[in-house]
This record gives C-alpha cells, structure tokens and sequence, in this order.
C-alpha cells in the first residue's frame, strides 16, 4: 500500500518540481545539506556542552580523596564516593558473571540448535520485546521475585538481587549482539569441523565461540555498562542510600554509583550538587572509557572479516 | 583442540571411547543452552505473574473504573485516578518525540546519504556514546543547566521542576535510537531507486526527501514507534528534573508526575509492603507495561514489513 501511495505522490508532485527553476532547487539543496549536517551535531553538541557542565560544577569536589571517602551528610564537601564505587564494581562483576554464561548459551541455542519451530519462533519474538521492556518493569519484577519470594536465597535488597534484576534486564541485548556475531560466521568453518568428525558442541566450543568472541565482547561491554549506569531497577530492589560499610560479600547490602549521584541531586544544598557533578565526571569518565573500548574492538574486528 | 589429540593416536580407538560419552556430554549441553534460551520465557512470565498479583491485589481495594477515569491522583488520600500521571508521562515523550523525530530522522539522512565515509565512522560511535549516558546525567544537566537556561532566557516563569526541559533532553536521549533504526530502514533502500531519481533529473536533496524517505518509511515508523516507547520507559530523568507532583492538564513549564517516577519515589519512600500505596506502583507499571507492549509489538510488524519489501 505504502508503495503505490508512494508512486501516486510522486507522480502528482514531480510536474510542480521541475516547475521551479535549477538554480533554485540547487539553493535548496545546498540548505538541506547544511539542515541534515547540523541536525547530526545535535547529539555530539548536546554530549559536549553536557561534559563541560559537569566538569564546572564537579572540579571543586574532584579529588583523591573523593575517590577514597565515605559520603558524608555533617561534613559534605569531605565526602566521597568510596562505598559506591565499590558496589558498582560489585554490581558490574557479578552482573557479567551471571548474564555473561546465560546470554552466551540462549545465543548459541537460538543460533545453532533450535529449528523453525513454533516455540523457537515465540522465544525470539519474545527477547525482541523484552529488549523494549522498561527498565523500572526489571526492577518490579526483581522486587516480587528477589527481594520478596526469593528472600532466603538471595538475603532480600542485596547485591547479588541487585546483579541478578540488571542480568535480566540486560540478557536480551547480549543473546542479541551474540547471535549476530555466531551468524556472521561462515557456514564453512561449521562444515569443516563436521568433517573431521566433530561434534556439534565440539565445533561451537572450539571453532565458532572464539570467532564469534569480538563481535559478542563489544555487545556485552555495552550491555554492561548499561547496566552500571542504571539507577532506577536497583532504587526499586533496594539499592542503599547511605550506608556506613563496604560491600564485602554477593548478600550485603550496597550502594552503587547512579544511585548516590541521583540522592545528591535531590537534596537542595549546593554542594551537593557539586558532589553529584563530580560523581557524574567518574561514572562518565569509566563508561567513556568502557564504551570507546567495546566501540573500537568492534572496528577492529570488523575490519579483519 | 581435542580434536587434535584424538588424531594422533589410533583412529578407530579414539571414535569408540568416546562416542557414547560424547553423546551424552553433547545430550546434557544442549539441555543447558536450552534452558537458557527457554529463560526469557520465564522473565516474561515473571513479569505478568508479579504485574498481575500485586495489581488485582490493588483492584480489591480501588475500582478500575476510578483508577483508569478519575483525574485524581494524591495516593496518601485515597485518590487513585491514574490518568494525570498518563498525562505526565505523555507530556514529556510529545516534547521528546518533537526533538527526537527531526534530528533522529535527518540524522539518519545524513549518515546514509550525505556523510563522507571516514567523518560516518567517528558519528556512528559518538552516536552510540549518547546512547550510553546514564540517564541520571541527563536528568542532572536537565535540571542544572536546561531549566536555569530557559529561566534565564526564554521563559521567566518556568518552574524548577518542570516538562519542557525534561522532555527536551529526553529527546536527545532517544535520537541514537530514531536514527540508527531509521538509518538501518534507509539503507536497505536498494540503489537503483536512488539510480532511477537521479536518471530523472531529480537533485540529491530530492531523492533523499521524495525517493528514499518514502521508500524507508515503514522502517522509519517503527524507529519513532520503539523511540516513544523508550520515552515512555524512562525514569531518572522525569524523576529528576520533572517533579513528583501529579499535576492534570499542566502546562509543560509546570511541573508534573511521570508513571515511571511515581514508581521510583514511592519505592525510595519506604513503602510498606501490602499497603494500597505499595501495590498501587505495580498498578501504575501494569500500565506501563501494557502501555510499552503495544507500541513495542506495534515497531516490530513496521519492521518485518520493510524487511519483507527488499
């Protein structure tokens, strides 16, 4: 339907086109080449003026001991970031140790194992959906599941409830990027392993898995930093804010980075909010970091295949 | 690499030993990734079985008909009319989607059309950086930097917390998403309707908007369909720079309450558990849910449609 709409417009439209003269079309042209160049500096303008920003308001609180410090509510231009720090880096640890193994192997099944059938199809409908599922639904679903029903395993509002709700949440993008990566593989490779007598998982584990390895790696840097700068699921399964000790076991309560960022913003004072723009230049410094990394092993990558 | 090993010592050897352990080493694995594959099925259903307890829960207590009608929403009396948050929630993606749909759109334009390939490979990645900013960031520079701007400059009335520089950033936050799915529908545009335009005299800024948009458009529909869904998703920054007031019919310079910052708030208030407050917030995200499942449902069909048509 689209595409004879499409046609019947253009024929009524083309007459009044050429119409207008050369030159005038050209000057359009010329102003539309400037709109769509502008329209694509939009976002890099915006992450720019945005960097700057927290640089200003942060360079006050930006220190050492910022890094190294408990946030304090007496004293709070000698407070740190030091508990949430650590439970980001909890969070991202266990996160990768549980999303990692189970992404990997829903990737391979889909890729390699399943058939046409009506479930597989309802399987891969379903992570296409759940991929747009909003992130405050994760942290629902992790209170009714981890905190509530699974309280004796995972101790209630713990760190590991808090690795397990962002696995959940970030599983459809890894199964995604790994599915990807196995199918850019010849099928080649796959035949070639058959004929020297190898089995299907020997074929996987030893030929495709590390072929597939950069594609995947870079999906899964993305996801996870996603996933560590994620604030409102973990709010919602009972991330601390404020808590006096570090996080030393997956059951301990923690903290984590976006979160004490967001409980600086909203308190009035000042100078909090400059504690809340040097929190941001860390996060943002790390996740810079982790996605030029994901984004340049892709290119890398790419260039090699 | 086992491979390998088995090689060297006595074909016929090697393929007995270990052909009944094989089978069922490869037996257990593929239970393994089956599972794991089989594990979105549970979160899905996860999802509705907590989403529909708690809120039928919430529906013994709050008739439906006030909760989806009335524009009353002040949890601490007893009024549970939803739609001011609705409106909240709807008020932000608008402004989202007015920002989001040009620039994402004329974006993807450029990338696929018009960008040089070297400066291409620099914005893509830029573009996905965007994508990876967390989204208290944005609410922080929304409510530090947007709002005084506005204040300062354009409107003197504007109040601290407010729609206007919420959705605005919000937008910039969907752009990556509007235009690399756009850009992946213009793509797939083949070349020689490109070809077949210029043939006909048309300019390049003619093909562009009259030839390829049109032929993309599907693709480009679902891109602004999955950038009102995630808009409709957010929560830290309508959380944080657009207020925890529901507010029905607000001007965007006022401040109003999103569905997804309801959630947020009463959660970080210490909500008990079995109170009609604490079930309200799987109310509002049994909403949310539905509300997102649609349109997610909805880009996925305009995406098998263009797939379909090259």
């Amino acid at each position: 339907m689209t595409r004879s709409n499409t046609k019947t417009s253009r024929q009524e439209g083309s007459g009044q086109d050429f119409k207008e003269s050369v030159s005038n079309r050209y000057r359009l042209d010329r102003a539309f080449t400037w709109l769509v160049t502008g329209a694509s500096l939009v976002g890099v303008v915006v992450l720019a003026l945005l960097l700057i920003d927290v640089v200003k308001d942060g360079s006050s609180m930006l220190s050492l001991e910022f890094l190294t410090s408990f946030p304090s509510q007496v004293f709070p231009e000698n407070g740190g970031i030091y508990p949430a720090l650590i439970g980001s880096l909890w969070l991202l640890g266990l996160t990768g140790l549980i999303s990692v193994p189970l992404g990997l192997g829903a990737a391979v099944y889909l890729e390699e194992y399943a058939q046409d059938t009506r479930i597989n199809r309802m399987i891969e409908i379903n992570i296409s959906n759940l991929a747009g599922v909003p992130s405050v639904i994760y942290g629902l679903l992790g209170l009714g599941i981890f905190v509530e029903l699974l309280a004796p395993v995972t101790g209630g509002g713990s760190v590991l409830t808090g690795a397990l709700t962002l696995s959940l949440l970030i599983l459809p993008v890894i199964i995604v990027a790994t599915r990807e990566a196995l199918r850019a593989i010849p099928d080649s490779i796959r035949e070639g392993g058959y004929a020297l007598g190898a089995t299907q998982w020997e074929v996987i584990w030893s030929h495709l898995l590390p072929r597939a390895l950069p594609g995947a790696l870079t999906g899964i840097i993305l996801a996870l930093s996603r996933a560590v700068g994620e604030a409102a699921p973990i709010l919602i399964v009972g991330v601390s804010l404020y808590q006096t000790y570090i996080t030393r076991s997956p059951f301990d309560g923690y903290m984590a980075l976006p979160t004490q960022i967001y409980d600086w913003i909203s308190r009035p004072q000042e100078v909090f909010q400059n504690s809340a723009a040097a929190g941001i230049v860390v996060a943002m410094v790390v996740l810079l970091l982790a996605n030029s990394f994901a984004i340049w092993l892709r290119s890398r990558y790419q260039q090699r295949s | 690499m086992s491979i390998r090993v088995e090689g060297t010592r006595s074909e016929a050897e090697a393929w007995k030993r270990n052909s009944r352990g094989r089978e069922a080493r490869e037996r257990v694995i593929k239970f393994f990734l089956t599972a794991c594959a089989y594990l979105s099925i549970f979160t899905t259903v996860g999802i509705v079985l907590v989403l529909f307890e708690e809120t039928s829960r919430f529906f013994l207590k709050v008739s439906p008909v006030e909760f989806l009608t009335s524009t009353q929403w002040a949890p601490p009396q007893g009024e549970f009319g939803v739609l001011p948050l609705v409106y909240g929630t709807l008020m932000a993606t608008v402004i989202a989607i007015a920002v989001a749909l040009p620039v994402g759109l004329l974006t993807a334009i450029y990338l696929s059309e018009y960008a040089p390939v070297r400066l291409r490979q620099w914005l893509k990645p830029a573009l996905e950086i965007l994508a990876g900013v967390p989204t208290v960031v944005y609410g922080y520079f929304a409510l530090t930097f947007i709002t005084p701007f506005f204040r300062d400059n354009l409107f003197s009335g504007i109040q601290s917390f407010n729609a206007v520089s919420a959705g605005l950033i919000m937008g910039v936050m969907i752009i990556p998403t509007v235009a690399s799915v756009s850009e992946d529908a213009i793509y797939a545009v083949p070349l020689s309707l490109r070809e077949g335009a210029y043939a006909l005299g048309a300019t390049k800024r003619e093909t562009a908007t009259k030839v390829v948009v049109p032929a993309a458009l599907s693709g480009i529909v679902a891109a602004v369909i999955l950038g009102i869904s995630r808009a409709i998703g957010e929560t830290m920054i309508v959380t944080i720079a657009m207020g925890a007031q529901a507010n029905w019919l607000g001007s965007p310079l006022e401040g109003m309450q999103a569905m997804t910052a309801y959630i947020v708030q009463v959660v970080g208030g210490e909500t008990p558990r079995g109170s009609v407050t604490y079930e309200s917030i799987f109310a509002v995200g049994s909403t949310l849910f539905l509300m997102t499942l649609a349109l997610n449902l909805a880009s996925y069909w305009f995406v098998r449609r263009y797939r379909e048509t090259y």
